[in-house]
Parts: structure tokens; sequence; C-alpha cells
């Protein structure tokens, strides 16, 4: 019986992909294992493996073809026996790299991510009318790097797999090439030591960019990051400081539970003498990481891995900076505030097209700063609106909506119409299932429930 | 005693003789830190200082002989809480010192940091650091940036017994190892991390062994004798600066006071103390060598010793004297302002 094969998710966050190159040719002989072809995603080229023994009856997607959809179907193996008449009739069959238990339905290991995020372009800098590139929010955070380090010698990148390996989230694409072993330096797996380095790296003048893998390794490192980092300038009369960015992925990314999946936004903007961004659009990518290296105070740059491959308009000028501690509205509007960063500003912004068309006119603001965070467009906006609603991630209590609740009460008491409102993740662990994942994470339902609840609609 | 002869060997102070003079100064810097420590320890009893105090005393050697053999302007040093006699010995104002001690505006931390928490740009000292063993990586970043300037330098990283415990200590070897970072590694083994002995704390006693398991050199120093410091110290610095990476330095050493100075030391015996201080005691040794071999005259000591007594006289004066901090400096250098 013939079996189509599916383009695999080959990474947890894949959406899309690119077939390379057929290793295997029509009318070929295939056994379980062999390497059919090779597929690109975003971060890396994989090998696709048969899985099913039989011939390679049609290749319906060629090589070079980009931007192959998840579960498409790109080629027909046939039985022994069977002819190529016999396709049309295939059944979907993917042909992924893992086999999975029997008991599980092939709609566990064929669907895309189940929230695979809709993309959502907001306008342009407004105050920027130079050209635009379209750009993927990893390409954006790879150029603002360079860009900084073709400007000056002391910057560095340094990391787990930054240098070789390109990033482990292909960030740090081509830098190696461009930049060399001595500033683009693969570490150890020592996240406690290596920050702690790149402090003293920092103190001595030098302008680490520090990467982790992903934020959740830096609580290795948070001594360095608090206690070295943070208080030198402070500790040392005004005599030292520490000019360093430590970024990586923060937040949750899908499938890797507890311990992979933790939004670390109020942690760090618990700390004076940090300052802590949290980009969403490719924009928002170059020019908050930009204002980073050059900042003379330790930054961390809260990055999101579900936000790496998504593609925005990114000013492509290599003077495009964005001032840290300055939100942005991405959507203008009457009836209630929504604000959000990092992904949360897609969710919002979702969930504001969705109420416009129940006749809710939400203004969305994007943080893009937590530390310093942007009081005076918060509070504008609540006298604007008089009813507001946080969205973020991380964890309820003591979280950055506790603190946008304690701005509206500090600053806009008085033209509030309705007790402010939070959303996060739940109070728990993040769980491993797809049902449980979805039910932590907040969502567009859960953000327009929010604010029809603050509109008494 | 073996101590005279040790210290005629070491006095020809590695690859290069020591003349009297430089002897005198050993003499001189480490009285400067004694006597200084005991000031500190009087303003603590009086109420000046307060906190957390950690004197250095019995120590001296150790850093006096160690930065004897660095560079001064060219070298960093970077050490624990345990700081003073770091500052000291790396040339920062005693007057800056016991100020900030005091929590005075003239301190070197403007009265924001405290005894654990002082720095200066200018002498290459970068703390001053409160957590146990959080000055290992910084060090070793020192020596990063040493390697990636290429400026010549090397980094002088003081930690104790007790920071030899953790992980990040090892961590740091493994990076200045793969490397090759001109990081010299100073085990300033005082026998007790506060109240517990190396004994009861360490697996294996010989705390400069374990760079052995990342192939970095390593020898244990007598630091209770300032020469045999000083040339184990060239020792260390020029392998560091030959670029072929690290070196450790299992210096043995012992401090006389409790570990702060709410310690009631109740870990060790007072006979203990008392025969150390008694039979090893570093500026002791010094003196008794320059007297004996006719390099100084006992008025040139007594000289040596009153002028430090004023330096320390003065400084502690400068720290009761200057003002507090003004109430506005609550808010100022939490963030550099660009």
């Amino acid at each position: 019986m013939a079996t189509q094969i599916l383009m695999p998710a080959l990474s947890p966050t894949m959406t899309e992909g690119t077939i390379a190159r057929w290793l295997k040719k029509e009318g070929d002989t295939v056994v379980s294992g062999d390497v059919l072809a090779e597929i690109e995603t975003d971060k890396a080229t994989m090998e696709l493996e048969a899985v099913d023994e039989g011939i390679l009856g049609k290749i319906i997607v060629g090589e070079g073809t980009a931007a192959v959809a998840v579960n498409t179907p790109i080629a027909v193996i046939l039985a022994e026996g069977e002819d190529a008449g016999s396709i049309a009739a295939a059944p979907a069959k993917a042909a992924e790299p893992k086999s999975e238990p029997a008991a599980f339905s092939s709609q566990h290991s064929t669907q895309a991510p189940a929230k695979s995020p809709a993309k959502t372009s907001p306008a342009a800098e407004p105050d920027y009318t130079g050209e635009m590139v379209t750009q993927t929010v990893r390409e954006a955070l790879r150029d603002a790097i360079a860009e900084e380090m073709r400007t000056d010698e002391r910057i560095f990148l340094m990391g787990e797999e930054v240098a070789e390996y390109e990033g482990a989230y292909k960030v740090s694409q081509g830098l190696l090439e461009e930049f060399g072993a001595k500033r683009v330096v693969d570490t150890p797996i020592t996240e406690h030591g290596f920050a702690g380095l790149g402090v003293g790296a920092a103190m001595a003048g030098l302008r680490p960019i520090v990467e982790f893998m992903t934020f959740n390794f830096a609580m290795q490192a948070m001594d360095h990051i608090i206690n070295s980092a943070a208080k030198t300038r402070y500790m040392s009369g005004g005599q030292m400081s520490c000019p360093i960015v430590f970024r990586g992925p923060n937040g949750a990314a899908v499938g890797v539970a507890a311990q992979h999946s933790q939004d670390y936004a109020s942690w760090y903007g618990h700390i004076p003498g940090l300052k802590v961004v949290a980009p969403y659009s490719g924009a928002d990518a170059k020019g908050l990481l930009k204002a980073a290296i050059r900042d003379p105070n330790p930054v961390l740059v809260l990055e999101n891995e579900l936000l790496y491959g998504r593609s925005f308009e990114v000013p492509k000028s290599s003077d495009f900076v964005l001032p840290i501690g300055k939100a942005k509205i991405e959507r203008a509007g009457k009836d209630v505030t929504i604000v959000a960063y990092s992904l949360m500003v897609g969710v919002a912004l979702q969930a504001a097209e969705k109420l416009a068309e129940e006749g809710i006119d939400a203004e969305v603001i994007n943080l893009r700063s937590i530390r310093p965070i942007d009081v005076e467009t918060i509070a504008a906006s609540i006298k604007k609106t008089n009813r507001i609603v946080s969205v973020e991630e991380g964890w309820p209590f003591a979280g950055i909506g506790s603190e946008i609740a304690a701005i509206a009460m500090e600053h806009a008491f008085d033209w509030l119409d309705a007790p402010v409102t939070r959303v996060c993740g739940e109070d728990v662990p993040m769980p491993y299932a797809r049902n449980l994942e979805a039910l932590y994470l907040p969502s567009v339902e859960r953000v327009s429930q929010a604010v029809k609840a603050v509109c008494y609609r | 005693m073996a101590k005279t002869a040790v210290a005629r060997q070491g006095k020809r102070g590695g690859a290069n003789e020591l003349s009297p003079e430089q002897l005198k100064k050993f003499l001189r810097d480490m009285l400067l830190i004694r006597r200084f420590e005991e000031k500190a320890g009087q303003l603590y009893g009086m109420g000046l200082i307060y906190g957390f105090c950690h004197l250095y005393i019995g120590q001296e050697a150790v850093v006096v002989g160690m930065q004897a053999a660095a560079e001064p302007g060219k070298d960093s040093v970077v050490t624990s809480y345990r700081d003073h006699g770091h500052m000291l010995a790396t040339g920062m104002d005693p007057k800056g010192v016991m100020a900030e001690l005091t929590g005075r505006r003239t301190g070197y931390s403007r009265g924001k940091g405290g005894s654990m928490h002082m720095f200066s740009t200018e002498r290459k000292f970068y703390g001053g650091h409160g957590i146990v063993a959080a000055q290992v990586p910084i060090g070793t970043g020192l020596a990063f940036a040493h390697k990636y300037s290429n400026d010549g330098g090397a980094s002088m990283v003081y930690y104790g017994d007790g920071a030899a415990n953790q992980g990040q200590v090892y961590e740091s070897f493994n990076m200045a190892a793969l490397w090759k970072l001109p990081a010299v590694y100073v085990i300033e083994n005082n026998r007790y991390g506060m109240g517990t002995s190396v004994a009861r704390a360490s697996a294996t006693g010989d705390l400069h062994k374990r760079g052995a398991a990342y192939g970095i050199p390593n020898e244990a120093v007598d630091g209770m004798d300032v020469l045999a410091v000083y040339e184990a110290g060239q020792r260390a610095l020029a392998h560091a600066r030959s670029g072929k990476g690290p070196y450790i330095l299992g210096v043995e050493t012992y401090r006389y006071r409790g570990h702060s100075m709410s310690d009631p030391a109740k870990y060790r015996s007072r006979e203990e103390v008392s025969k150390i201080r008694s039979e090893q005691d570093p500026i002791d040794r010094i003196r008794q060598m320059l007297l004996n071999d006719g390099d100084a005259t006992e008025e040139e000591v007594k000289k040596i010793d009153a002028d430090v007594k004023a330096i320390v006289t003065e400084a502690a004066e400068f720290a009761q004297q200057s003002p507090e901090p003004d109430l506005s400096e609550l808010y100022t250098d939490v963030l550099v302002e660009a």
C-alpha cells in the first residue's frame, strides 16, 4: 500500500522548512533507516530517514523548495509491486526521525505544534523612516550583535555552542566566521563559571555578551548576575561598572515542561542595578539588543524561542537603536488597555483583533522594557481607556502583572473604572502534556475573557 | 627551628638578589597591615565599624610576598571579604580604606560598600567580594581580559580554604587551563573556613593539588615566610605571563583572630594560636632576620614601626572625622547614567 511521506517537524517549534536535497530518486528501493532527504530548518540541516520499506514512487516536493509547511506530503513510498497509479489513494504517514509507540495516534506525531504562532507584523517603527527588510527575529538579533561587534573591538560573544555550532538556536550564525575564535567563544557547560568570568572581563573594561542557551540554565549563574554584576556599581560608590549583556531565550518553548519553561522577567526585574528588556518583534530584537550592548550597565535581554523564527519588517540601518525604558503602543484603542511583553504581545494583538469584531477597541502596549518600566505610557493609556489587563507567561505571585497593578494604583487610580486584571501563567510548574500546557499558558481566549470582564461585557 | 635557614635561602629572592631595602619594605608592608587591622579591631570594639569585619592578622606575608612579585598597575588583584590587607598591599590609601570601614563619604566606596566591598580601578584591585568564591570566576575573567587585550598582565586570584570547596572554583580552573589564561590562584589556607577546619571540610587537605585534575601546575608554599611567598609568586607569575596558562599556589597560613569580629573561636585552642604566633609569626621572622644579618639596626626597625603607627593613627582619625555620606547618596550609583 502506498504511503505518503509528510514534511516532518524536526524541532518542537518548527512550522516549515526547505527540502535541501533528495538523496534518493524516484524508483530507488528504500529500507527503514535510509536517509531520504536533507531538510533545512531555520536552525539546522536535518536528515529525513525512511520509516517504511518500499520504492520511492514519487517525489512530490522537489529539491530546493523552501517554506514547505510541516505535514505537507513530500513523497510517496510504494509497496513491492505497486505502481505510481496508487499514489492518489496513499494515506498520510510521516517519516519522523524517531518512531513513536503504536498506541499513540499518528495525529500526535504528524501535527505541527499545537500553538504554532500566527504571524502578526506590527507597524514599522514610527520614528524610523529608513529602509526596512523582512527578517526573522533570529536574524535581527544576529545582525544586532554583528553590527555592534564591527564597531567595538571590546565586544565579544561567549556561551555554550555559540561559535562552531553557531548557536543552539542559530542566533550566532556566521559570527565565528566573521569575527574569529577570539571574539566568539565556545564555553564549556559551566554557567556559574562563565557568567562570573564575563563579569570579571566586564569589570576589566571588555564588553561581554554572554549567551545562556536558555535562561532556565542561568539560575546557576544567578549569584554572579545579581551579586557580582548588578550590585558592584553601588558597592563601589560609582567607581566600577559592569557593562555586560546576558541574553538568551526566556519563557516557555513547546513541550519542554517545567524545568525548561520559565519566565524570569519578574526575577530580574526585581533587582536594582540591572536593566531588563524583553523584545517581541524583529525591530524590538535588533533595537533593544543593540541598546543593551551599548549600555554601560548589566542588561538582561529576555528573548523567546518561539519568536526566533517569526518574520517581521526590521529597520535595515545599523544606526537603528531603541531606547531602553520605553514601551511601544502596538495598537491604539480607546476602550481598554492590554499590556504585555515578549511572545504575549502577539497573543494580546490577536485578542485585540478578536475583540474588535465584538465592538471592543483595545489598546495594546508592548512593554519592550521590564526595568526600567515605562510608567508614563502605561499611566497615559489607563487615563485614556480607564481599564487595564496585563498579560504574561510568568506566574501571578509577585509577577510583572502585580507591578502593573501597583503602577495603576500609584499613577492612575482615579481613572480606573474596573479592577486591574492579570492574565498569567497558571500558578503551577509547567506541565508536559499538550492539553495541560495549553491550559497553563495565557491564550487569546483567556485574554479576551479578562478584557470583557473589565469592560463589564 | 629551621626558619633562619629558610629565610637565608629565601633572601636570594629567586631570580633577583633582595636588597636590605627590599627586605625592610617587606617588614614595613606587613606591619602596616597588622597595625591597620589592630586599629580596625579597636574601632570595631568602639562601635565605629559595624557589620562584618574580617581581620587579616597573621596572614600578612601572603599578600605582601605575592604583591611584591607583581607589577603594580599591570597585574589585577581580586579577593574575598577578608580584603583589607590586599588593598593596602596594592597601594591603596589606608585613609580611604579605614574611612570605608567607618562608613564615611571619604571611603573608597563613599560609604556604600563597607569592609567587604571596596575597589580601586587605579590600583587594579577589583574587590572585595562578599560571596565565598565568587571572586574566583571574576578573577578568571580579569585574566581573560588580560589575554584578550594582550597587555602582558596577569590576574592574581586570592581565595581561602573554605572557598576551595565551591564548585565555581573548578569551573574556573577548567576554563583558565583550557584557554591558557594568565591567572595565579592563591589559596590562602588559614586552616579554618569560619569554624570548620580543613580536615572537617575537605576530603583532601592539599587544596592546590586539585589543580592537577586540570593540568595546572601547583605547589605548596609556607605562607608564614614572606620570602618563600615572594619566590613562589615570581615563579607563578612568570608561568602565567609566558602564555602557559594558570598556576596555583597553596599557601599555608594562619589567622590569629576569629573569622569575623563576632567569632568566639571555640573550634581551636588558645595554645594552638599562641604557639603559631610565637614560633612562626611572619613579621617577627623578617624582623629577626634583618637584625641578625645586620641588614637593619634596632633603631631602623623601631622607626619603621613608628612610621607605620603614625600612618594608621592618621587613617583612624581621618575615618572618624570624615562626615557620613549625604542622605541623597542612597539613590546614586545604582546605574551608570549613560
